[in-house]
């Protein structure tokens, strides 16, 4: 019984480091521009194609990690262009709007060109097994690569000029700019990095679980919760926050009907808004 | 009030072709303009008057739907005393769930609105005595004490006409109140309203229960002719986006504008899912419409219309 | 100004405004899943249909005796997006709009009772095909008829089969996916097995769409079953599967609805070695005109072989039970209507009641008791992939007057061979697998890195 226990918690902080990652996106994107991002489930699963694909054409999916990224800031910068730049200072409906539609055109895309069947990344890497624990390999890799994509994200935004200046764009846009600060850039740049990390984080799912064009929606839906939980703007409470779904997710499904999960999550979703709507870390990027 | 008068003139107009010859089709596709317009108008209410954008708004929709068939396959109620308990229920939920989730301003009282849907659908899906993931259908007898399925049917269609034109009456006189007037202070500037004496967390409570009252009505009504209800259908986060887009597509704070909204977008909708060429890519190219309109008709169809055609003005309010 | 407003209103209304035709066709209306999580499924299904109407239109049509001639048959569909939302407004739009004088039912139980109220609102008769579950059947509808040996008599075979096979084991864990048809089988089959002097240690379902089934696998490894049983529909079953043959789930056999009969599930490779799972149609089972003789039933429609080669010629593999259902759907349809002579609704409807055939697919005849319109002609079958000559290949292994081979069991077997074959291989993967891949992957990002550093605002 130990074992299934130790199991659980194991495939659960690995798992919530992947979630927590692609948290991270949402949560950058909302700490610095004020948007909450619609589309970013639609990413994640545009991230699960793109690794299928590569795989497909023979490249390893954890090769493939820096491809993706790059892919990710380059889509992400278009989309801000596109669908972002006009309307960066209305009311937050309009963005979520345009988010919206963003994920709407992709999926509506996706569903045509991919249809709505599920793809599986056939890799194996092996795995780890201790008596009843048996730890997939390509959790274990996922858990690796998404802590390492955060230490660097916490070393471009904390030592590097750019990763700076995205900071001060977060704490205050106006004041940024009177500092010769080119805000476009630093909103096209952090916008293309939150879907960057949406779409690693999908191709390292992908790698796990088989997805379709539609399981972006639930990834999500756990994004916002785990945003809430670490709070709205803290790359680090994502993290954390992460690391608590996957818990919970693996955990107390021993106990309880794994059925009452989603409820559970989004209980927890708005409580933590009412109590304490900065998050139960709450800080700022 | 001339205006009022047009919107509902219209409204019976359009209601009254289908019973005059009695086709069926147009039966159905005048219906679900009219629930389009019942639901964009409520939603307009607490999004475009007050200015909180209820992500989840559809949630209201559920549990009318909900309460009305549980009440009507368990107790044998009329549908019509189930559709009015089904609404007040919905107010009254949404009334206790303001005073906590209305503190919440902006995208973080969006992302409250989206949790409270999903918990919702969720607690339901896990219900066994709600009929749970499968959801509940109706012994086709249930449609005898209507004399048939036929006239259930019927019953059903005269019912959402007479909401549709409550909810355009409602929208209508709220924005002509004082009690309007103050929703859009808040809108315009919440704290502002508060110092100019504005009680600010009554109103904007009792105008999101009176925005749930109606769609709790017009669930309660869609899934007894529907026959049958399950947590995904009556919990579906994109039809809540639906009606924001109706809203924005016609013109969000205004009466006729959600109205336009909907019958347009129900018409792009039929069109874009029948039509061969578009039939594949209806997502996407509804996507692409969003997102013009966001971007280059903020204030959608009624806004345009009164920039281009000062004409008009006096009879879009 | 008013006058406008109306006739614009009043045009757009028009605009909708269908023209009925006249008959000389018989109109068949159905939607399809054509996207969603029942597609793979639904295609087979169409896909069978389409090869009944177009042979039905090759010969030319359908002898209607009260017209005096062959009406040709016109299928018309719509894609339902595996939506039960879609699927009511669409059967409503085929009924009122399209003018369909029969209809098909979607695939999967959830889909066909959306569809089902609403072909009894309007009285239509309806087929159902691809939908097993038991409680379409008893609310009071008297125009639905099914195709497929119901829910209630789905899993219990499989019960049957390990009872028989190891009468020492005692425990089962039913994990299922909380969807009305698997919800009806695993109930019938919970019953069952309890009956049957099983112990059931874990009851449970999961979400529709689920695809990480780490902690359902957890707790029935917590709970050490004799044999698994459950699943849902295809894409959740495989991926079952598949995940309990990564976590070594030591169990001694697993029986799993929908996935196994389908030809992609061999795609897991060996994790879908050894799984059993029920059937409703495999293309080895033997249904004759002999064998209905014996049971002085009429025999209609193509033999086994026939359908078989017709399909594969059609669309270049063998058809599965899906398809088979779907042919059979409109078999069953074309019996009714040359039996009625007329397309009238009551006449057809009498037909199909008094209806007892044996087809390819197997017997045919339907429940008039409280549960109109139930199947209780067909059988099921149970199929295990087993390997020959290093390939994966489906057997039928149960009931024993149907089996093509003999049930392998254990499961457990199959971890056997694994690690005698290759004992030194696997860990050695496991080390250098992922420590290599990460230092590629820092590499990469490092670069990232310092491109990132290189665009300064």
């Amino acid at each position: 019984m130990l074992d299934v226990w130790i199991d659980s918690i194991i495939s659960g902080i690995l798992l919530g480091l992947v979630y927590g990652l692609a948290a991270i996106g949402l949560s950058l994107i909302w700490g610095v521009m004020k948007v909450i991002n619609l589309s970013h489930g639609a990413f994640i699963a545009l991230g699960m194609f793109t690794a299928y694909f590569l795989f497909a054409f023979g490249l390893n999916p954890y090769l493939g990690v820096p491809i993706i990224f790059a892919l990710g800031i380059i889509l992400g910068i278009a989309v801000y262009f596109v669908a972002l730049h006009r309307i960066i200072d209305a009311p937050e409906l309009s963005t979520l709007l345009s988010t919206f539609s963003i994920s709407l055109f992709i999926i509506g895309l996706g569903t045509f060109v991919w249809t709505t069947i599920p793809y599986a990344i056939d890799i194996h890497v092996g795995s780890i097994s201790i008596g009843n624990i048996t730890i997939l390999g390509t959790k274990v890799i996922a858990g690796i690569v998404s802590i390492i994509l955060t230490i660097l994200l916490y070393i471009f935004l904390y030592r590097t000029k750019t990763g700076k200046a995205v900071r001060a764009v977060s704490m205050n846009r106006v004041a940024a700019e009177l500092m010769g600060i080119n805000t476009t850039r630093i909103l096209a740049l952090s916008f293309g990095i939150g879907i960057a990390l949406a779409m690693t984080a999908g191709a390292l799912i992908a790698t796990i679980f088989p997805f379709t064009i539609l399981s972006g929606g639930v990834y999500e839906l756990k994004s916002f919760v785990i945003c809430v939980l670490g709070g709205l703007g803290s790359p680090i409470g994502a993290l954390v926050g992460g690391l608590i779904l996957g818990i919970i997710e693996n955990v107390i499904t021993l106990q309880i009907p794994t059925g009452l999960v989603p409820f559970i999550e989004f209980t927890i979703l708005v409580a933590v808004l009412l109590i304490k709507p900065s998050g139960l870390l709450g800080g700022e990027v | 009030m001339k205006s009022l008068s047009w919107l509902i003139g219209l409204l019976i107009v359009i209601g009254a072709i289908p019973m005059i010859t009695h086709d069926v089709t147009l039966r159905e596709t005048v219906f679900i303009i009219l629930m389009y317009i019942a639901l964009a108008e409520s939603l307009n209410i607490i999004l475009g008057y007050t200015g909180y954008v209820s992500f989840g708004h559809i949630v209201f929709y559920g549990i009318g739907g909900y309460v009305a068939f549980l009440m009507i396959q368990n107790y044998g109620l009329n549908i019509i005393p189930a559709m009015i308990l089904a609404g007040l229920f919905s107010a009254l939920v949404a009334y206790c769930l303001g005073l906590a989730i209305l503190r919440l301003r902006g995208a973080y009282f969006a992302i409250a609105t989206i949790g409270v849907n999903e918990a919702v659908k969720a607690l339901i899906t896990n219900l066994e005595q709600v009929g749970g993931a499968e959801g509940i259908y109706f012994n086709i007898k249930v449609y005898s004490a209507y004399g048939g399925a036929e006239h259930a049917i019927w019953l059903s269609y005269y019912l959402m006409l007479a909401v549709t034109i409550a909810v355009v009456i409602v929208s209508w006189f709220v924005k002509k109140s004082k009690f309007g007037l103050g929703l859009m202070a808040i809108r315009e500037d919440e704290d502002a309203a508060i110092t100019l004496g504005v009680n600010t967390s009554k109103y904007k409570t009792l105008a999101y229960a009176l925005s749930a009252l109606f769609p709790g009505m017009i669930g309660a009504i869609f899934f007894f002719k529907n026959g049958n209800i399950e947590p995904e259908s009556a919990f579906h986060l994109t039809k809540s986006i639906e009606m924001i887009f109706m809203v924005m597509l016609g013109g969000f704070g205004t009466v006729t504008g959600p109205m336009i909204g909907a019958i347009v977008y129900e018409r792009i909708r039929g069109f874009l899912i029948v039509s061969e060429m578009f039939k594949a890519l209806h997502i996407a190219i509804s996507g692409i419409i969003l997102l013009l309109i966001v971007l280059f008709m903020p204030r959608g169809i009624i806004g345009f219309v009164r920039d281009k055609i000062p004409a008009l003005r006096r009879f879009v309010e | 100004m008013r006058k406008i407003l109306v006739a614009l209103a009043v045009l757009i209304l028009l605009s909708s405004i269908s023209v009925a035709t006249a008959k000389d066709e018989i109109v068949i209306g159905f939607t399809m899943s054509q996207t969603g999580k029942f597609n793979s499924e639904s295609k087979e299904q169409f896909q069978g249909l389409k090869l009944w109407a177009d042979q039905v239109n090759a010969k030319g049509g359908i002898y209607v005796k009260s017209l005096g001639k062959n009406l040709t048959v016109k299928l018309v569909y719509y894609d339902d997006e595996s939506s039960k939302d879609r699927v009511q407004q669409l059967y409503t739009k085929l009924i009122t709009e399209d003018k369909a004088d029969f209809l098909i039912s979607p695939y999967s139980s959830g889909l066909t009772a959306s569809a089902a109220i609403v072909a009894s609102q309007y009285g239509k008769i309806m087929i159902a095909t691809g939908a097993a579950s038991d409680s379409i059947f008893n609310k009071g509808y008297n125009c639905i008829y099914q195709i497929y040996t119901p829910a209630s008599r789905y899993l219990t075979g499989a019960i049957d089969m390990l009872k028989a096979v190891d009468p020492n084991a005692k425990k089962i864990a039913i994990v299922y996916e909380d969807s009305k048809f698997a919800k009806d089988v695993c109930k019938a089959a919970k019953d069952y097995a309890e009956q049957n002097g099983f112990e059931v240690v874990l009851f449970e379902s999961y979400a529709p769409g689920t695809t990480d089934f780490t902690s359902l696998i957890n707790k029935i490894i917590a709970k050490s079953p004799d044999a698994i049983i459950g699943g849902g529909h295809f894409a959740d079953g495989e991926t079952f599967a598949k995940q309990l043959y990564e976590k070594r789930v030591k169990v001694k056999l697993i029986s799993l609805l929908v996935a196994p009969a389908v030809p992609e599930f061999a795609k897991i490779g060996k994790a879908a070695l050894y799984v059993t799972g029920p059937s409703q149609w495999e293309p080895m089972v033997r249904y004759s005109p002999e064998m209905a003789k014996k049971l002085g039933i009429e025999w209609f429609g193509p033999t086994v072989e026939e359908f078989v080669e017709a399909y594969k010629k059609a669309y270049g593999y063998e058809p599965g039970y899906h398809a088979a259902g779907g042919y059979v759907a409109g078999l069953v349809l074309q019996k009714a209507i040359e039996d009625a002579g007329t397309l009238d609704t009551e006449a057809v409807k009498k037909a199909l009641e008094k209806m007892d055939i044996m087809t390819f697919f197997g017997r045919i005849s339907f429940d008039t008791g409280e549960y109109y319109g139930r199947q209780k002609g067909h059988e099921m079958v149970y199929l295990q992939w087993q390997e020959k000559k290093g390939e994966l290949v489906k057997v039928v292994v149960w009931p024993e007057s149907a089996k093509s081979a003999d049930l392998i069991y254990p499961l457990t077997l199959k971890f056997g061979k694994e690690t005698t074959e290759t004992p030194a291989e696997a860990p050695a993967k496991e080390e250098k697998g992922p420590g290599f891949e990460a230092i590629l992957a820092i590499a990469g990002l490092a670069g990232i890195a310092y491109i990132t550093r290189r665009f300064k605002p």
